[in-house]
């Protein structure tokens, strides 16, 4: 290759460089805009839920339950309540935006557009962990009006609630990609991530279960992403963290090829 | 370079229906193309393929030189779409839905406000750039979809029924636009319901029916394959009988108008003659039927009466 066919490659390389990441910020902008303008249903409902969870759960029943591996019922339950807001607010946010942009066929903009479909996945998930992480802030903000949180591995805390917010966000696009209706983005969320998420130890040890119905918990992914959380909070946890983190980073690889080769495939978007 | 060109291109959906048969199509820069065929004959397919918005079942697709299969991002960077439907999000404003799709094309934000002025300017949407797009008109709709597919100022733009459903005033001042965005340089694809809309604005057509293209020409070569034209004429005091003139026939409609139909061998003033010998004064004359459509209706009832196929009336 001649050296004006490099510069050439080059320069067409960096032109796509810089087209893409433009894009990626504005799909990121998009979706932390609609965030913004649809407070009312993305920020308030989960902090209610949250003070009435601390009010009933951690100040009222907490308080005859008593200690928990060392810690005050409400301290023990903070980590998961964070967690399982993340959890619900990264899924809900990706899958009703993207199902909302199929339905009202604006994702065609980026259909037609130069952006290739990985970074449009990327955007999506993006716009999904940015509402799960100021959820999680807001949720962990009303926490601190009900107990004192610490936080024994600040690291342990941030890697736990990024991934497990990717892996939800990317679960909630997949949800969308295959959603033909309203009802199918609400399904899941419905029968299967609210009762995983009640079971996967927010409210309580899997220790204080019987051996059968522990052994059963560990099939939960979302125990490995609560327990993962609370040992970084509290330095305590029901499953090996490696382990835990080995589980949430495979998830997100898998999902994440598996959102990209839907992309590509047109499923749900392309005829 | 061509700024379209579709080789043996062939789409078949997963119905089984088979909406494209191996159709070549070549538009050339700077040209301003009509694609016309009754619903249904594969002209959203066409479309949808090369702006990816549905997949291909074999064939080629290159947009100024660039493959759809191996080079998919600089030649969608070249592209503007306007589609059928109404796409933006309906309760963006106008101004964010055209910075964000100026963002989707890599321009930064503070040119994209820019350029969105400019074009909100021209299409006189200015005023309304906070409004919130589910509260404009049909027409300013319809010119918000043509601002969104400009934002990028792309080299080709293809417009699948721009102006359905617009008032007559808001076509005009539309056509205009799209000749003044051609005169500067954009490659134009337009599908239209509006026959007169092709044969004002194009100047090469390609009709395609039941998935394959069956005429490809100039327009003004095209219009000249029409052997005749009827041709309604109104007298000026209604006529007792009907006009007798060798080699013509006329009719005569319930108004009162005389009908006739003139072949390109024969011509108007042998008729004109033979009216004023009789004393017949015509105040008006008009043709019966637009020239494309009287043209695109006889294609397809050509290829009607050869498959022996019955068909319910066509449009464009």
């Amino acid at each position: 290759m001649s050296d004006a066919t490099h510069v050439a490659a080059d320069s067409a390389a960096s032109a796509a460089g810089d087209r893409r990441w433009v894009g990626f910020r504005t799909i990121v902008i998009r979706e932390f805009s609609r965030i913004v303008r649809i407070w009312g249903q993305t920020l308030v409902p989960p902090a209610i839920t949250a003070t009435l969870y601390f009010l009933i759960f951690g100040s009222l029943i907490g308080r005859r339950i008593g200690d928990m591996g060392g810690f005050t019922y409400t301290q023990y339950i903070a980590p998961g309540l964070i967690m399982m807001s993340v959890i619900t607010n990264s899924y809900g946010n990706v899958v009703s935006s993207f199902f909302g942009a199929k339905f009202g066929r604006h994702i065609e903009e980026l259909l037609v557009s130069p952006l290739p479909n990985w970074l449009i996945v990327l955007g999506y998930v993006a716009g999904g962990v940015l509402r799960g992480l100021l959820v999680g802030l807001v949720v962990t903000l009303i926490a601190l009006f009900f107990t004192r949180l610490h936080v024994e591995h600040p690291l342990v805390v941030v890697s736990a609630v990024l991934l497990a917010s990717l892996v939800f966000a990317l679960g909630g696009f997949i949800n969308a990609v295959f959603a033909k209706n309203f009802d199918q983005i609400s399904f899941i969320p419905t029968f299967i991530l609210t009762p995983l998420t009640y079971l996967g130890g927010v409210f309580y040890s899997i220790r204080m279960l019987p051996d059968w119905a522990q052994t059963a918990s560990h099939a939960n992914p979302i125990l490995y992403m609560v327990n993962a959380f609370r040992h970084g909070f509290l330095g305590v946890s029901d499953v090996n963290v490696w382990l835990a983190f080995g589980i949430m980073l495979a998830a997100v690889v898998a999902l994440f090829a598996l959102s990209v080769w839907l992309m590509e495939k047109g499923t749900g978007t392309r005829e | 370079m061509k700024a379209l060109s579709l080789r043996k291109l062939s789409k078949t959906y997963k119905t089984g229906v088979q909406a494209l048969k191996g159709i070549d199509l070549d538009v050339d820069q700077g040209d301003f193309f009509a694609l016309l065929g009754p619903n249904g004959a594969g002209k959203t397919t066409a479309i949808g393929i090369v702006s990816s918005l549905v997949t291909k079942t074999s064939g080629t697709v290159s947009v100024f030189g660039h493959d759809i299969d191996t080079d998919l991002e600089e030649a969608k960077a070249c592209l503007g779409l306007v589609p059928q439907e109404i796409n933006f999000n309906q309760f963006e404003k106008v101004s964010t839905i055209l910075v964000n799709q100026a963002g989707f094309y890599g321009i930064p934000r503070r040119l994209a406000k820019e350029r969105v002025e400019r074009w909100l300017v021209k299409l006189q949407l200015w005023d309304k750039r906070d409004a919130v797009s589910r509260t404009l008109s049909g027409g300013m709709k319809r010119r918000l979809m043509i601002a969104r597919a400009l934002v990028h100022e792309p080299r080709l733009l293809i417009l699948d029924e721009p102006t359905a459903g617009v008032d007559i005033e808001v076509r005009r001042s539309m056509w205009e636009f799209l000749r003044q965005i051609n005169e500067e340089g954009t490659t134009i694809i337009l599908t239209t319901h509006y026959l007169e809309e092709a044969e004002s604005l194009c100047r090469n057509i390609a009709i395609i029916d039941e998935g394959r293209i069956i005429e490809h020409d100039r327009m003004s070569t095209v219009l000249r394959k029409l052997h005749s034209e009827v041709f309604v004429l109104n007298p000026r005091h209604p006529v007792a009988s009907l006009p007798e003139l060798p080699g013509y026939s006329f009719t005569m409609a319930d108004d009162g108008s005389l009908e006739v139909e003139v072949t390109k061998l024969q011509n108007l003033n042998d008729i004109f003659a033979a009216l004023s010998a009789r004393g017949i004064e015509i105040v008006s004359m008009r043709n019966k039927a637009n020239r494309l459509e009287e043209l695109f209706l006889r294609l397809v009832e050509g290829r009607d009466a050869a498959t022996g196929a019955a068909k319910p009336a066509a449009s464009a």
